[in-house]
């Protein structure tokens, strides 16, 4: 374990940007966390959390794959993506950090997307504990721990000081490199204590998966209360594009006159044109489009990724519904939840 | 504070539904916090004394609802209408989307409805309960042992500081005091904007638009969207409709869409309501509202039903292209 003054952070932030791209959640102008690329003057973020996830740093919302031209019988074909260079991602919540175990089991397995890979490889992750969660927070119901959030190296936050503690080779690399003083364990457990004792009293704390798990297909794919549930559902892509670990997308061909740019996008399951193939739509209405998101990640992710979750509690889908209908709510309404 | 209670709302519901008035009741569904409030259809007694609510925090406009409902429900639908959604049903009326027939109408008074996040930046996280007092809003979180009061003006929603109208333009009943039209402040931020120069004026929309991330919740809630396929929509209309692309593209969707409901748009601002990130897309189309009062005389949409829209209409008096020209370079 290892310690810092609070005071002292930007001179922390500039060491890490000596030798990677940092980046770090900072208010843009309406109060908004954002991740943003660090340089003198950008200050760190007191919000709990960012809008968007960092789920784009490896998982961009739009990326260009391949370029094609043809000239005559011929067709070239360009591989037009940059390679990634080394980056920092500072001050990632224990949720995202799940949220990236959740998106590595989809696209690092065989066949591996190698525009993924290319990105984890590149990318380390400091994740920071929770001290002020907030009421739509309920990573604990997947059984993860706001104060300890893992990723490369964790970082725990005091009145006045921050706790260094390495987890992988490359955070305790890149830890060494920051010359900060050895320390004891206390505060930490001191500062686990207090917020472990907030997180008991969220409204949340008790809602549980009962009834949810890899084997629940025939079991919930039926039920009425799909209906009454996404009634008002707009239809809209607004958590799935605020979702840390929704994973769909659309590969796409963009012809810009000389060439044809094959691109993918983040594509929302809300999508009327989601997964349109020659046939038409497997999902015709609103219940069904709604029913398959919560059913992706409350039945069919466990049953392929050994009973794992394919939601992170990170609460960004509670707040941001245009009509507050959310996943919690499905879990109240169709499982074990009183 | 709402003048009219939950419970004048939850008696009239009951009794129009228990006479046979109604089948059905559009309504504001309660959620876990006091202020995640869900649009929802009511059609059991118990279920509505259990679960209706009628708040602060109330703002959904279920006009657009209607569409949608009308359609799919038997018998008829109570609607409860604040001032601001009225406009938007004439508007649909004027529009042919639903049957008047289907639906039955309650005006309710609105005091301004409260921004979430503007409370939030008041109390900070944790909320766990909200209760109302007069013209305060205490706001219970689980890091205070008191509850934090706060003038419930001082959080009141962009759109309510800068509301149109405290009268109901449509009904079929009317609860609680009738209120007049406004003479608001909603041109302000436009004038400001017209004022800039267009280099200013770029970057502003520019920083503004760029922070799209394609969710098309602004779309999706908009009572003057309901086509029944957007062109976003159609894969092959060669324009993608989940693509923040390249700035380009983004900036064509919401300037697009700003044109597509001009003289349609009733200035609801469900559009900014919804943005999860925080997009002024209400002054597009007050820029719209105002450019269509100065150059054609003043309308509003959605005022009446059957009214003839300046841009889908023609007079001899109609404003000449090169006057507009002039204007815009005076």
């Amino acid at each position: 374990m290892f310690k810092s003054s609070l005071n002292s952070i930007n001179e922390i932030f500039a060491k890490i940007a000596e030798n990677a791209t940092l980046y770090l959640p900072s208010d843009n102008k309406d109060g908004n966390a954002v991740y943003t690329k660090w340089e003198n003057g950008v200050v760190w973020s007191n919000s709990l959390n960012t809008v968007k996830s960092p789920k784009d740093f490896f998982f961009p919302q739009v990326e260009d794959m391949m370029a094609f031209k043809t000239e005559g019988k011929n067709i070239e074909i360009n591989d037009i993506r940059e390679e990634s260079e080394d980056f920092v991602v500072f001050g990632v919540r224990a949720c995202d950090v799940r949220s990236f175990d959740i998106l590595d089991r989809v696209f690092l397995v065989d066949p591996c997307d190698s525009y993924y890979a290319n990105r984890r490889e590149h990318g380390i992750i400091i994740s920071v504990a929770c001290t002020k969660p907030s009421e739509t927070c309920f990573c604990k119901t997947f059984d993860i721990d706001a104060t300890n959030p893992g990723g490369d190296i964790t970082v725990w936050k005091t009145e006045d000081s921050l706790y260094w503690s390495a987890n992988t080779d490359r955070g305790r690399e890149l830890l060494s490199k920051l010359n900060l003083e050895e320390c004891g364990d206390e505060a930490v457990n001191e500062q686990k204590a207090k917020t472990e004792a907030i997180l008991n009293k969220l409204p949340l704390a008790n809602l549980n998966t009962d009834g949810f798990g890899g084997d629940k297909t025939d079991a919930l794919f039926d039920r009425p209360e799909w209906k009454t549930l996404s009634e008002s559902c707009l239809g809209c892509g607004t958590c799935t594009f605020v979702c840390p670990t929704c994973q769909c997308y659309d590969i796409k061909d963009f012809n810009t006159g000389n060439q044809v740019i094959r691109y993918r996008c983040w594509d929302s399951c809300m999508y009327s044109d989601f997964t349109k193939m020659a046939h038409g739509n497997n999902r015709l209405s609103q219940v069904e489009r709604f029913r398959q998101r919560f059913m992706h990640k409350l039945v069919y992710y466990p049953a392929n990724n050994d009973g794992i979750f394919g939601c992170a509690g990170c609460g960004r889908c509670v707040s941001k519904c245009p009509i507050s209908m959310n996943i919690v709510k499905v879990m109240k309404t169709l499982g074990g939840n009183d | 504070m709402q003048k009219i209670t939950r419970d004048v709302l939850v008696s009239k519901a009951i009794s129009l539904l228990e006479d046979g008035n109604v089948s059905h009741v559009l309504g504001w569904r309660k959620g876990e916090f006091d202020y995640d409030i869900t649009p929802s259809v009511f059609s059991e007694k118990e279920d509505i004394e259990n679960n209706f609510v009628w708040n602060d925090f109330c703002g959904a406009n279920f006009s657009k609802y209607l569409v949608q409902k009308t359609r799919k429900l038997e018998g008829k639908i109570l609607v409860f209408l604040k001032p601001c959604d009225t406009y938007s049903f004439n508007q649909l009326l004027t529009e042919h989307r639903f049957d008047r027939d289907n639906v039955y109408a309650v005006g309710i008074p609105c005091e301004g409805m409260a921004d979430i996040s503007k409370v939030k930046k008041i109390c900070g996280e944790g909320i766990s309960s909200i209760d109302f007092d007069g013209d305060n809003i205490l706001v219970n979180t689980v890091y205070e042992d008191a509850p934090i009061v706060i003038d419930a003006k001082s959080v009141l929603s962009e759109r309510c500081i800068n509301c149109k109208s405290k009268k109901h333009v449509a009904f079929d009943e009317l609860i609680g005091e009738e209120g007049e039209i406004i003479e608001s402040g909603r041109f302000d931020e436009v004038e400001k904007l017209e004022k800039m120069t267009p280099d200013e004026r770029f970057e502003f929309w520019q920083s503004e638009l760029s922070k799209c991330i394609r969710c098309n919740a602004c779309r999706d809630v908009c009572p003057a969207c309901t086509c029944e396929k957007c062109v976003f929509d159609n894969p092959k209309s060669g324009v993608e409709n989940k693509a923040p692309a390249n700035s380009f593209e983004e900036k064509m969707f919401h300037i697009i869409r700003a044109f597509h409901v001009a003289g349609r748009c009733t200035d609801c601002g469900e559009c900014s309501r919804v943005c999860p990130q925080d997009i002024p897309l209400h002054l597009l189309n007050r820029k719209f509202i105002k450019d269509i009062d100065n150059f054609y005389g003043e309308y509003q949409a959605g005022a009446e039903v059957g009214s003839r829209a300046p841009l889908v209409d023609y007079t001899t008096e109609d404003v000449e292209p090169s006057d507009i020209f002039e204007g815009r370079n005076g």
